[in-house]
């Protein structure tokens, strides 16, 4: 047995490169049951991280009683994340939504009939649709969440039904800059690597990602493969000291919002020290002269004074990207939520098409998503996208969507890319959007700047709809609340970072009258008599495996092409890889094998932006570049971020996550162990600025921005002197009306995002600290487990104890 | 050779441009892509006017008088509210315009005096200017419909 609350990535299974990687496989069961007490094992996947894990749900007496690993995935071989251990105990929690709540006259929720709120909602949207401009009064503010199914019915009910662009989700927050990097550099969205790369490569270079925390099994193949033999080397970009940055042989610990002058000097060293694959950069690629001049001046000894690092460290970092011979590079929120971000991430695309690392085993990027489902958010556009990775630009693109959809190509809004998140409540806060309809997120803890946020939710003008399993912080300033079911609860699909494709069953029933979220899309649609242009529905399906079919058409062609998979394939054996089709039965485990991209004018997803102040680049300009199949290498200055310390402020703010939460706590909050290893928020100031200003471990400490204030323990960490971190999982939920305090991280963040990708800056934000009171020698309710690890002095470990014993076997065994 | 004019005419619309960016940005704090993206764009065409500076002086010295009308006025402060908005992009449109039409004309004009200095000067500038234009026109695009169709 293990406790997985005190070692969250388990026992080491080493390997070496080109080995498979061992089977162990992870399970939890309640209480004291053992597997002979299970009736059913139901096939699934995690929700509650991006990975993808491969998981069966334990059936007992009709309800859920834990969970163990798929040993036969391509993805996890059998482990688990902590989070997935314990986070399904949620599904059970008394507090479950069991009926819709509409706001009665003395403005209370109180409970009523699916036919009563469903009917508010129709009513409302019924008369804000009638008329010129009608569609410019919805926002869609969806999840990535909720399944495959889920999202591409919403996508049809916004986009065809009521042909609205304002349609985007909480993947703006999280995943936005890896499509934009993704489709700028290579013309579409699409992973070009597969979790196996970590099994053939020499190198590792993990850029703003503590995949430790926020990935765990991806972290243990990782850790498996540097206990084995020939090890890959391993640089870390993180201004926290974090199991990444602690592991790594190289540790870059920036200055906040300066990602892309790092990047720039290295590729800088790597062009200057010969170390590009000159022959792969002259067949497949298209800037390399404009992106020598951008990066010239980027000297080590500049970088080093832009970035606040150390010259021999940029050379270091740049010898160990140079020098290796099958490099993986995996990039997440240190980049995606910080300044500049897209251009950044381009960056790290950059890398790998000079040096030619793409498309072969142990070369490959993981442009990373945050959120479990956010690739289908992507793929299907139920987000700032089009379905099927289609271009709003292209007018055959529309029209093949028109032709499929069967309505008039007018009815898609393509006059401008759809509306970003940061548009869409501006809208809201402005009043021309009056019908909020929020799906599976807690915007009211999650976005920047959150009196700013409430505000907007709590305008009498704005109808706001959330759909949820709790009565979260966003749920409580609805108009309409509607109960969902959960995973487990429901049928569907949905794919993991590395284009895996898998199924989640349905275990048990849903709690009262709660309902699926493509359950409850698909009442409103058929509500709302969307029609197509002959005059019959629009949406006809009636189950989650008529979605999908449809959705494979909807796919054909384009590169998430889903044609070969069914629900029967998922069945059984292993999560497949997209595309997937008649010619690659079993799916494809890299893009890009053969150095073509997806940039074919007619083919690509976007003609591209200027990387700096985001201007849309026309489909003449872009044909003139005649790409025929090359990447792109965009460059860009560095520029400082949009808010930088001043007098006031002259801290910088950093937010992220702990192993133990996800999102804003939702389910994690509800788990037992996971609510005990990280009860209350905390803040993470180096030892020197604790000095500075008289703070000892467990003080209470006031946080300060342009916005609002927050407090918090303080835990004095690794982190880089002159930046603090604040967990955004915090919100309000837990503590009664008369007893909240300010404690959301996004109290003090600003609003801000990157001019391509629209991602919100949560990673730069200037604060000014003081201590409100002694802590009397008590430690900060911070983890001594993961970034926040305490330095110094001596803290009781975070632990599980006995009623977080999980099991463990390896092969071996 | 009256080439001084059209350098003081660059460098006044650059510099113009550069004030109105100040303002739009300044007048449209809670539209924050906006309000950032103008304060570093009137940083761009500061630049520009600091490059052109010693050519203007140069020329200057044996330039005949200002002739008339040389100076168009463009800009006679913000707007509030979503038509505002799409106003003001107007104007920063238009005042980027003028810009970008006379970095052609100085760039013909210093390829004629064999002016390699001005040449390259000029050929740094004119895609910023292009970009700024770009940029505008992407951000009208966007905001049009929701204030024109749309907004009460």
């Amino acid at each position: 047995m293990v406790d997985r609350i005190a070692d969250p990535w388990g026992e080491r299974t080493p390997y070496g490169p080109g080995e498979p990687w061992p089977v162990r496989v992870d399970g939890f069961l309640e209480g004291d049951l053992t597997e002979a007490d299970v009736d059913r094992w139901v096939q699934s996947a995690s929700v509650l991280h991006s990975n993808g894990d491969a998981m069966d749900i334990a059936v007992a007496d009709g309800r859920i009683v834990g969970v163990r690993g798929r040993a036969v995935d391509r993805v996890n071989h059998g482990r688990l994340d902590p989070k997935d251990l314990y986070g399904w105990q949620a599904n059970h929690s008394p507090d479950r939504l069991t009926r819709p709540l509409v706001r009665d006259d003395d403005g209370r929720l109180v409970e009523t009939d699916w036919d009563t709120a469903m009917g508010r909602i129709v009513q409302r949207s019924r008369e804000l649709l009638d008329g010129p401009g009608g569609w410019g009064h919805f926002g869609f503010y969806t999840s990535g969440q909720l399944f495959l199914e889920e999202y591409y019915a919403l996508g049809v009910i916004g986009k065809a039904g009521i042909g609205t662009p304002h349609m985007d989700g909480n993947t703006r927050l999280c995943t936005a800059t890896a499509a934009a990097a993704m489709k700028a550099s290579f013309g579409t969205d699409g992973q070009p690597g597969s979790y196996t790369d970590v099994d053939h490569c020499d190198a590792i270079a993990l850029w703003g990602h503590n995949v430790a925390e926020t990935q765990t099994v991806l972290w243990m193949r990782m850790l498996d493969r540097r206990r084995g033999p020939n090890p890959p080397a391993m640089l870390a970009v993180d201004p926290r000291s974090t199991p990444v940055a602690r592991e790594a042989d190289v540790h870059l610990a920036v200055r906040n919002g300066t990602n892309l002058a790092l990047v720039n000097g290295l590729l800088r060293e790597i062009i200057t020290r010969g170390w590009c694959d000159e022959e792969y950069v002259a067949a497949h690629t298209i800037g390399f002269e404009g992106l020598q001049r951008v990066v010239d001046p980027y000297t080590p000894d500049r970088v080093a004074a832009i970035c606040d690092i150390t010259a021999a460290h940029v050379e270091r970092a740049a010898e160990l990207l140079g020098t290796s011979r099958r490099l993986l590079s995996t990039v997440l929120q240190g980049f995606y939520q910080s300044n500049q971000a897209t251009a950044a991430a381009c960056g790290v695309n950059n890398l790998h098409l000079l040096r030619g690392m793409l498309g072969r085993e142990g070369a490959g990027i993981y442009q990373m998503n945050g959120q479990p489902t956010a690739q289908n958010t992507r793929e299907t556009g139920a987000d700032g996208d089009l379905p099927g990775l289609r271009n709003w630009d292209n007018p055959e693109h529309i029209r093949e969507l028109a032709e499929l959809w069967n309505v008039d190509p007018f009815t898609i809004p393509h006059w401008a890319p759809p509306t970003h998140a940061m548009q869409i409540w501006r809208y809201a806060e402005q009043g021309s959007i009056k019908l909020l309809y929020i799906s599976a997120t807690n915007p009211a803890v999650s976005l920047p700047d959150l009196a700013r946020i409430r505000r907007i939710l709590a305008r009498p003008e704005l109808f706001v709809v959330v759909q949820d399993l709790f009565l979260t912080e966003t749920a409580e300033l609805a108009d309409v609340v509607l109960p969902g079911a959960t995973w487990g609860e429901k049928l569907g699909t949905f794919t993991s970072v590395d284009r895996t494709v898998h199924l989640s069953e349905k275990a048990v029933e849903p709690p009262g009258e709660a309902r699926a979220d493509l359950d409850i899309f698909l009442d409103y649609a058929r509500r709302m008599d969307f029609r197509d242009r002959d005059g019959g529905p629009l949406i006809t399906w009636s189950g989650p495996e008529e979605v999908f079919e449809a959705w494979k058409e909807c796919s054909a062609g384009r590169p998430c092409d889903y044609t070969g998979i069914s629900y029967d394939r998922l069945r059984g054996g292993s999560g497949i890889q997209w595309p997937c089709t008649a010619d690659a039965p079993d799916g494809t485990e890299r893009l890009y094998t053969d150095g073509v991209f997806n940039t074919d004018p007619d083919y690509c997803e976007t003609y591209g932006h200027d990387l700096v102040t985001g201007a849309e680049l026309t489909a003449d300009e872009y044909r003139a570049k005649q790409p025929a199949g090359r990447a792109f290498l965009h460059a860009a200055d560095y520029q400082p971020s949009p808010e930088v310390p001043d007098e006031d402020h002259p801290l910088l703010l950093t937010t992220g996550r702990t192993v133990y939460q996800f999102h804003t706590r939702t389910k994690t909050g509800r788990a037992p162990q996971l609510d005990a290893a990280a009860p209350e928020v905390w803040v993470e100031l180096s030892p020197a600025d604790a000095a500075r200003y008289g703070i000892a471990e467990g003080d209470l400490v006031g946080i300060s921005s342009a916005r609002g204030a927050v407090q918090a323990r303080a835990r004095l960490s690794g982190i880089r002197p002159g930046v603090v971190f604040v967990p955004f999982h915090y919100g309000y939920f837990d503590v009664g009306a008369a007893d909240r305090v300010p404690r959301a991280a996004n109290e003090l963040t600003l609003t801000s995002w990157d001019p391509v990708s629209k991602q919100p800056i949560f990673k730069v934000a200037a604060v000014g600290i003081a201590k409100l009171a002694d802590g009397d020698g008590a430690a900060s309710p911070a983890p001594t487990v993961g970034g926040s690890a305490p330095v110094g002095a001596a803290l009781p470990p975070t632990a599980g104890g006995p009623g977080a014993e999980a099991t463990s076997r390896t092969q071996k065994e | 050779m009256h080439l001084a004019h059209y350098l003081g005419l660059l460098h006044r619309a650059q510099t113009n441009l550069a004030d109105a960016f100040r303002q739009v940005g300044g007048a449209h704090g809670e539209e924050p892509d906006i309000a950032h993206l103008c304060q570093q764009q009137a940083g761009v065409c500061d630049g520009h006017a600091e490059l052109l500076q010693p050519f203007a002086e140069r020329y200057a010295e044996d330039a005949p008088s200002e002739p008339d009308r040389l100076h168009s006025e463009l800009f006679r402060g913000t707007r509030t509210g979503g038509i505002g908005l799409l106003r003001d992009l107007q104007d920063l449109y238009l005042m980027a315009a003028e810009c970008d039409v006379c970095w052609t004309v100085v760039g013909q004009a210093a390829y004629g005096a064999r002016d390699r200095e001005l040449v390259q000067v000029v050929s740094r500038c004119e895609g910023e200017t292009a970009t700024q234009l770009k940029w505008l026109r992407t951000r009208m695009k966007q905001a049009a419909p929701q204030a024109l169709v749309v907004a009460d």
